[in-house]
């Protein structure tokens, strides 16, 4: 392009060429392409003002001068205008283009996030577990194949005591026949806590439990209870009382109460069976409780003398049949995933 | 325990609500399994004889019968039933008479005549569950009387009592009776005793060898005696207290049983003149009652007659069948004894042979009251027999084998501390004394005879329940422990948890399938069955082996499923495992299994990734320990060392086509006691490097004898401090790559701990980084 005489003509040629082009501009590439050479060096603007030093008077010479800077400053406000709209048509193209059927995604494989499902007794073991944290208990654990020391003997039932025909049992192979039982209640586990933690304990013991029963609709050779265990300075039969009713609100709600019942159990005296009461004024017959027996004390190495405690157990898998409405207990133990994939 | 409420009230004065009774039972401790009311009278049916009947041309399925209710009055009634004629006596419901069914008898009859009652079947009545016909009476029965009187029908309440094994003296009404009679703090009477004349003394000769098993023997007899039908009341307590009626005799001494909780045996005096007590001798036998020839044990105890000391009964259990009473004996020798429960329990466990007997002397019987049952004997014989005669001089044998009778003190302080209630000393006194503990007071000291009727009373708890007992539970407060213990989840025991949740995170269902396997099981996926322990007593024999491992029983729940065409078999499963050890008890360990059916290694590899990364724990992977059971290919052992602290990968397909699992499945087993056990340290924060980094791709040529890791580790090595992270992102085989070779191809990321990363500094780590790549036997992709 030749010089043009008059730089003032020469501006505004420049000026009108260049809006032009940037309106004509198509993308936002070819905008910044064409941006670039209508301000870098060898744009015609850039030339007008390189060759400001041909102007003698000053006055002139500052005026094109700044003619041209407004002039570059106009056609940056349009390039800077002009991205803008095409960024916003373009973004609004490529919106169009990535329209999807947000619910044929949905149904499709790569969308399905399924959560497994916990088994309903690990669930009411959870549960149960969380709400006597909140009383103030820790949870122990035992092994499941139990001697017959744990299992009986040191729950005041020495061999031979008629009170063990209360569980059918199931004995292991051992050298010494009858030693080793697979355990008929997690009852062996307070006598193996008083044996290792220090007192005072406030403990629950969830677990599997072991029976030789058909299986039926409401029994299982393998079932799950869970077994509290406090032991303390001054406890009472009134705490026992009073922790019953206190865990019957805290998992039941609070219009469910509890009472005890005498019974019998080797390892407790006072025993007692405990009931808990619905709202609606029905009874719900749940467990097994009572003051540890001086002997069951001993045996945990405890003096009764020094220490006095409660315990209670009942099963945890009734629980979990009753909650979801389960007809059959071997359902539970299936393993058919459609039973067991209905539980979230 | 079956209990009659009309015995209980000959016992001791009782509400007259039988709900009533039923509730202080339960309180008591005397659990109520079932509570049936018997013979509950219909008032306004009548005796009635049917003096003719005839027919209605029109209706030809009932009759016309005329009856007459003792007033020479004939009556129309229409009957529906076929089993009646004229004369037979029949029950009449008169007009308005409530049936149990809640009809009311009414006027209105057929084809416009009325009829003037209805006559009635068995079931009408309430007499039985079902019945065909009307209930026809004796012909002696007088007309116009209430059919229930006329059947000597007595309306009684039968309870089912769950007794517990502490209360052996609840066998018998009377120690039923004793406890309500506490309860409702009214009197306890005891049995009706009404002897007539006393004999003459006679007192039989009776010896006891077996001194440890036989701690009382007594022997009284009766005379007099003609054996005959018992009256109406004592078969029908018997029937309705499950038992049979067989002559007046034995039911007066099962009566008394069942009363008194005092099992007791009637023989003939002129056969069986004394007794003797001792242990069965090799080869003997015993025909029992039953009819059943029984070989006894040199355990057995025996009641032997003195005459030529044959055995007449297994002590404590049945009697022998050829002495028993006949219908011209006359003269009674009456044995009630008692017998040490546990060679009594083993006598009937041994022979199968539970009876009412049995089940009594098994859990002690009351040494002192075979006075008492000798008389109640007597007094229910002369019923039926009144001439029957109780002679003075019974011979009673004691032995050193009698328990001797509990004291025991308590203090007062004791009970209020157990119990948390404060109780009066006087209160505790009175409490015990009804039930026959025999208690006085010194101060606050309690001294309490345990009555002979409660041998599980021995030490101060004992007596805390009954006074429990007493005061009623519901009159104990309740409250709370001052616990000064925090409630929480053990780190096992949280580390599990989290473990749970990435498991179910990760679309596993949690099954729980038995810890029995049968045998064959584990060697059927590959596994030992060397160190396992069997069920000596197992519920079947696919249930007999305690399990060594989960994947029998997980991967037969993965056959389930496919079998049902479940789409999606996913499953966890965390749980015990046997194995036999050293000590007597198995080396117990919990462990994880998991199983996804068309899972590949990879699947496995992500599991056990995302357990490691959420519980902190790591193992190296070595595909030189082919996990038995598993994919020989495919799979890798998790070893720390050489401890092994789980396996991943598939399932050898040759297991799989055994189980007739369809394609594949990837296996993760981890040994939780060691992994939940870890405590990792926690992380300490380090400073972030905030110089630039730099990346570069660095892609070898392998064979397929350099495993991955081997090469990572020899990247890592030869980067040296610089390199922040190195991730393989991408496998190539094929075109290209020689056969038995791949492509593995690198990220590294670098970093200057001090400065940025310059050209030179990159070079040289990727010289570095080549080099230790081609010591370990991999070469730079051209």
């Amino acid at each position: 392009m030749s010089s043009p005489a008059d730089p003032r003509t020469a501006i505004a040629e420049a000026l009108a060429s260049g809006l032009a082009q940037i309106a004509a501009a198509s993308d936002s590439e070819s905008l910044r392409v064409l941006a670039g050479a209508l301000t870098g060096k060898k744009g015609d603007l850039s030339r007008v003002k390189s060759s400001l030093g041909g102007i003698s008077d000053i006055e002139e010479r500052k005026a094109v001068g700044q003619d041209v800077n407004a002039a570059l400053a106009a056609i940056e406000s349009a390039v800077a205008a002009r991205a803008e709209e095409l960024v916003r048509a373009e973004l609004s193209v490529r919106v169009e283009n990535e329209r999807v059927d947000v619910t044929e995604l949905a149904l499709s494989a790569e969308a399905s996030a399924r959560r497994g499902r916990l088994h309903l007794v690990t669930q009411a073991t959870e549960r149960l577990e969380d709400v006597f944290i909140g009383l103030g208990f820790q949870i122990a654990e035992g092994p499941e194949v139990e001697s017959d020391f744990y299992n009986f003997e040191a729950l005041n039932m020495p061999p031979s005591h008629p009170a063990r025909s209360m569980w059918d049992t199931l004995f292991v192979e051992s050298d010494v026949e009858g030693s080793v039982v697979l355990r008929t209640h997690t009852s062996p586990v307070q006598i193996r806590v008083m044996q290792e933690w220090p007192p005072p304990i406030y403990a629950v013991m969830p677990g599997r439990v072991f029976r030789q029963d058909t299986p039926d609709a409401t029994h299982m050779p393998v079932f799950h209870q869970i077994e509290g265990l406090v032991i303390d300075r001054g406890i009472t039969f009134a705490d026992l009382a009073g922790t019953i009713e206190a865990f019957t609100k805290a998992f039941f709600g609070s219009g469910f109460t509890s009472r005890l019942r005498p019974s019998y159990f080797p390892f407790t005296e006072p025993s007692a069976e405990f009931d808990i009461m619905r709202p609606d004024g029905t009874w719900i017959e749940l467990g097994g409780c009572g003051m540890v027996h001086p002997h069951v004390l001993r045996a945990g190495g405890l003096d009764p003398d020094e220490w006095s405690g409660f315990a209670f157990g009942f099963g945890i898998d009734r629980m979990a049949k009753e909650r979801h409405g389960v007809e059959d207990l071997r359902e539970m133990y299936s393993n058919d995933v459609r039973f067991l994939g209905q539980f979230s | 325990m079956k209990v009659l409420l009309s015995i209980l009230r000959e016992l001791a004065d009782l509400p007259a609500d039988a709900a009533e009774v039923a509730l202080a039972l339960n309180s008591l401790g005397l659990a109520v399994d079932a509570m049936d009311v018997i013979g509950q009278p219909v008032p306004g049916v009548v005796t009635a004889r049917i003096v003719r009947t005839e027919k209605h041309p029109d209706a030809a399925k009932v009759t016309r019968c005329y009856v007459d209710a003792g007033d020479g009055q004939e009556r129309h009634v229409w009957c529906g039933a076929t089993n009646m004629g004229p004369g037979d006596i029949v029950p009449l419901a008169t007009i308005g008479t409530a049936m149990p069914d809640g009809r009311e008898i009414a006027r209105r009859g057929i084809l416009g005549i009325d009829s003037e009652g209805m006559l009635c079947s068995p079931a009408e009545l309430g007499l039985a569950a079902e019945s065909s016909g009307l209930l026809i009476l004796p012909a002696d029965t007088p007309l116009g009387v209430d059919l229930f009187q006329a059947l000597g029908i007595e309306h009684d309440v039968l309870f089912d009592l769950d007794l517990t094994r502490n209360r052996p003296d609840c066998w018998g009404h009377a120690g039923i009776a004793r406890d309500l009679a506490a309860y409702f703090k009214s009197t306890y009477r005891g049995p009706r005793i009404d002897t007539g004349r006393i004999g003459d003394a006679v007192s039989p000769a009776v010896t006891v060898e077996a001194v440890d098993e036989c701690g009382m023997f007594s022997a009284a007899v009766v005379s007099g005696v003609v054996v005959g039908e018992s009256p109406n009341w004592v078969v029908r307590r018997l029937e309705a207290l499950g038992m049979r009626s067989i002559n007046n005799v034995v039911d007066a001494s099962n009566l008394v049983m069942l009363e008194l909780n005092s099992p007791n045996h009637a023989y003939d005096a002129e056969v069986v003149k004394g007794f003797n007590v001792r242990v069965a001798r090799g080869g003997e036998t015993i025909t029992t009652l039953d009819g059943t020839v029984r070989q006894l044990h040199p355990d057995d105890l025996l009641i032997c007659n003195s005459v030529d000391d044959a055995p007449i009964g297994l002590a404590g259990v049945m009697g022998d069948q050829h002495s028993e009473i006949t219908s011209s004996t006359t003269t009674l020798n009456l044995e009630v004894a008692w017998f040490s429960p546990d060679p009594i329990r083993f006598a009937a466990n041994r022979h199968g042979l539970r009876t009412e007997a049995s089940t009594r002397f098994e859990r002690g019987v009351d040494p002192n009251a075979w006075g008492i049952a000798a008389e109640r004997f007597v007094t229910i014989l002369r019923e039926t027999s009144p001439s029957a005669t109780l002679h003075a001089g019974a011979t009673v044998v004691t032995t050193s084998g009698l328990p001797t009778p509990s004291v025991v003190t308590v203090s007062a302080e004791r009970v209020c501390a157990l119990l948390g209630v404060q109780i009066p000393v006087e209160t505790m006194v009175n409490l015990l004394n009804p039930i026959g503990y025999v208690t006085t007071a010194s101060g606050s000291t309690l001294t309490v005879a345990v009555p002979s009727w409660r041998p599980d009373s021995t030490i101060d708890v004992d007596i805390i329940e009954e006074i429990a007992r007493h005061y009623g539970y519901d009159n104990i407060g309740k409250t709370v422990p001052n616990s000064i213990v925090h409630g929480r989840l053990s780190l096992v025991q949280q580390r599990r948890r989290i473990l749970r949740q990435v498991l179910v995170g990760l679309g596993l269902d949690e099954a729980m399938p038995m810890p029995f396997i049968a045998p064959g099981d584990l060697t059927a996926v590959g596994l030992s069955e060397d160190n396992t322990m069997r069920i000596v007593n197992p519920l079947a024999a696919e249930e007999s082996i305690l399990r060594t491992s989960l994947r029998p029983g997980l991967l037969k729940s993965v056959v389930y499923n496919q079998s049902h065409r479940a789409p999606r078999i996913s499953l966890f499963e965390m749980g015990h495992v046997y194995p036999k050890g050293k000590n007597p008890l198995p080396d117990e360990t919990e462990q994880l299994c998991v199983l996804v059916a068309g899972g590949t290694v990879t699947t496995a590899l992500a599991q056990w990734n995302a357990i490691c990364d959420a519980l902190s724990v790591g193992a190296q992977i070595d595909q030189a320990r082919v996990p038995a059971g598993l994919h020989p290919t495919r799979s890798a052992t998790l070893s720390r060392g050489k401890q092994a602290v789980g396996v991943v990968g598939e399932l050898d397909p040759a297991v799989a086509m055994t189980l007739g699992i369809e394609g594949s499945v990837s296996v993760l087993e981890v040994n939780l006691s060691v992994i939940l056990a870890e405590n990792p340290k926690p992380v300490q924060a380090k400073d972030i490097n905030r110089f630039p980094s730099s990346d570069i791709d660095l892609a070898f040529v392998a064979p397929d004898s350099v495993t991955a890791l081997a090469l990572q580790r020899a990247i890592r090595q030869g980067a040296g401090a610089r390199l922040v992270s190195v991730d393989l992102f991408d496998v190539y085989r094929g075109k290209g790559v020689e056969a038995g070779s791949r492509s593995l191809a690198f990220r590294l990321r670098l970093q200057e701990p001090q400065g940025t990363m310059t050209e030179a500094s990159i070079a040289e780590v990727r010289d570095a980084c080549i080099a230790a790549a081609t010591k370990a036997g991999a070469t730079l992709r051209a």
